[in-house]
């Protein structure tokens, strides 16, 4: 019988040390800083060891192709060497697939759904394609499997399980003190430190820029939505007063929490519709200069991170200090997107947890003030311009309104011009080949503009 | 993988449409989603508008053909089934079904080659009457071409295209003088559409 127990004393001993042994890890070389504000450059070292990884991974994507390409090729099976600059028949199947590719699947579209990848970063989720293409990548995925699901996932939920868990326990601890300048000073501390340790919780590996434009009081602080985790990126380098609405179950919990140490703006369902109710509150707060900065995301939607689209006005018509801020991540390491129409708020926050990190860059952008004679629109979409172009991201205009018929007209010729191009361009310079040569690579050069807006 | 919704209850005749077209459960949903998103007014069906504001579509010089090619003669609203049914013109053919072994009880599926052939024959024959005539292929030409060429070269260009493939010569080019025509055209891979999941 002895030799029957002795197993099980050492199976439990091992699990008990093993398990000290990981929370003592977690406390001190994760928790600890994140309390403290202090960072031994873990996650950086992280992400360089990441990338280098994903160099051997490479999967390139097929190139797009421009109009000339593609129509000299439908020829150039029909005719054999010769590709005569005539019109065939053929030709139109080009215009053709490109337009129901366009009713399928367009621009706008794909902005909503997640960018594709140039090269693959051992995530399935991010290669539509996903093929067998060999041992070495398919043994370097599961292993990635492994530690993503089996290490690095649980670590995760036990972080953001503490940083919840003492958010709600701290801001109702300092909802108690009696001083009104103790609890803001406090409040803003225990913010801080829980948006560390949810930052942590993500490996999220930030970026700020030009902090000395940072959002103060009495502004509203503006930026380009992309996920929710947008506000605990931002909330993790400034506090900041949230907007949105009062939601059930364990956010309902959090945001009750957050409001007994600080003020956040939170509307009954009921509410939402109602702008000037809406109006009001928002005025209200930025009128009282104690007040933390409003932060609020005017797309009103999620988008997939390479553009920006059309702000709603709301924010912009209460006639304070605008502080635009920019968000790009880095798509190489995961994903941020959140498409909440495939994704519930779970399944979100689990793809976050077991990506390999979430990389990105905040451009704090100099404040904006609404000018003589602009209206509420001009005034969006000149802040919208500055955070599109901060970020690397493409302004798009598509409002389905005034716009539309102008970009009609100018692409369509474009279009019309490339194809002319192909047929009788090269005919005229029939006679001179010097110029032919020049003819083909201004053609060239032309097709790649509107042609790669896909 | 993937979405989770992935699931055909919420499209009516979705077994039948899957048979006739030959479209996987996956791709089904994601082009009714696809409708879901271009019919603004959640109508159920799609009109002239909504295929504009494809902004996209808007700047193709063939356009408004191609949305014309999904109303039916005579309908002003396209539902969900007769989008499905234009769009699997542009499937990849299935490359285990031979060409010519098809037994006399299946229809040709709409993703032949024959079938995208038919389709972009009616892309010139608008007035269907199984000619392409010198008229409606100058308004084709006008359409690609615009302001880029002048009426002579257009009308050059038409004639020599008529030309070479009316081999009888009766001035307008019929369905298998445009089949001849395009013999050599690696038809299946230019007119398919890679559908994502």
């Amino acid at each position: 019988m002895a030799w029957f127990t002795f197993p099980d004393n050492l199976l439990c001993r091992c699990l008990g040390i093993s398990i000290t042994m990981w929370f003592t890890l977690l406390f001190v070389f994760i928790i600890v800083p994140a309390v403290l504000g202090v960072s031994f450059g873990i996650r950086s070292f992280y992400m360089r060891t990441l990338l280098k990884i994903f160099e051997v991974s490479i999967i390139a994507k097929e190139p797009p192709s421009s109009l000339q390409q593609e129509i000299l090729e439908l020829r150039g099976s029909a005719n054999g060497l010769r590709s005569e600059p005539e019109f065939e028949m053929a030709d139109i199947f080009y215009f053709c697939r490109r337009g129901v590719e366009s009713i399928v699947d367009d621009e706008v579209t794909k902005r909503f759904s997640a960018q594709e990848l140039e090269s693959w970063n051992l995530l399935t989720r991010s290669n539509y394609n996903f093929r067998h293409i060999s041992l070495r990548l398919t043994v370097l995925w599961g292993l990635g499997i492994l530690i993503r699901y089996g290490v690095l996932l649980p670590l995760r939920v036990t972080l953001a399980v503490t940083g919840i868990c003492l958010l709600l326990v701290l801001t109702t601890l300092v909802a108690f003190l009696p001083s009104a300048e103790l609890r803001s000073y406090l409040s803003e501390k225990v913010h801080l430190m829980c948006y560390r340790i949810c930052v942590r919780a993500l490996t999220a590996i930030i970026t700020y820029h030009n902090r000395y434009n940072k959002p103060k009081n009495g502004g509203i602080c503006v930026a380009n939505h992309t996920t929710p985790i947008d506000v605990i990126i931002l909330a993790n380098d400034g506090c900041y007063s949230l907007v949105g609405q009062v939601h059930g179950g364990l956010m309902g919990m959090v945001q009750r929490a957050m409001v007994k140490s600080s003020s956040h703006i939170w509307f009954e369902r009921s509410e939402v519709k109602d702008r000037h109710l809406v109006a009001k509150r928002l005025g209200d707060h930025v009128a009282d200069k104690t007040k933390q900065p409003i932060l609020v995301f005017p797309e009103g939607t999620c988008i997939n991170n390479t553009s920006v689209m059309m702000f709603k006005k709301g924010s912009f018509e209460i006639g304070c200090t605008v502080y635009p801020v920019a968000i790009k991540y880095d798509p190489r390491f995961g994903d941020a997107f959140w498409n909440s129409s495939k994704f519930g708020m779970v399944s979100y926050l689990l793809r976050m947890m077991s990506s390999w990190a979430i990389v990105c860059s905040v451009w704090y952008l100099p404040p904006m003030n609404r000018e003589e004679g602009e209206d509420a629109v001009q005034f969006a979409n000149r802040v919208k311009a500055a955070i599109a172009a901060q970020g690397g991201l493409v302004d798009l205009i598509w409002d389905g309104g005034l716009k539309r018929a102008k970009v009609k007209d100018v692409f369509k010729e474009e279009q019309q011009k490339l194809y002319s191009k192909v047929l009788v361009g090269d005919s005229e310079d029939q006679m001179e080949d010097k110029c032919s040569e020049d003819g083909t690579a201004e053609g060239d050069e032309s097709s790649k503009d509107p042609t790669e807006g896909q | 993988m993937g979405s989770s919704s992935s699931s055909t209850e919420r499209i009516p005749d979705a077994q039948e449409l899957m048979q006739e077209t030959g479209f996987s459960a996956a791709h089904l949903v994601r082009l009714y989603e696809r409708f879901e998103f271009l019919d603004k007014d959640d109508r159920g069906e799609l009109r002239l508008d909504d295929f504009e504001a494809v902004s996209e579509l808007a700047m193709n010089p063939i356009g408004d053909r191609i949305i014309g090619a999904f109303f039916s003669p005579g309908r002003e609203t396209v539902d969900f089934p007769s989008f499905v049914r234009i769009l699997a013109h542009f499937r990849p053919t299935d490359t285990n079904r031979t060409r010519n072994g098809r037994n006399g009880a299946q229809p040709e599926p709409a993703n032949s080659r024959t079938s995208k052939l038919k389709f972009a024959f009616q892309l010139y024959d608008q007035d269907r009457d199984g000619k392409v005539s010198r008229e409606e292929l100058l308004q084709v030409l006008r359409m690609m071409l615009e302001m880029q060429v002048t009426e002579e070269q257009l009308q050059s260009i038409a004639e020599r295209a008529i030309q070479e493939a009316d081999l009888d010569r009766d001035d307008a080019i019929s369905f298998d003088e445009f089949k001849k025509s395009l013999e050599k055209v690696d038809i299946e891979h230019k007119m398919s559409v890679r559908f994502l999941e």
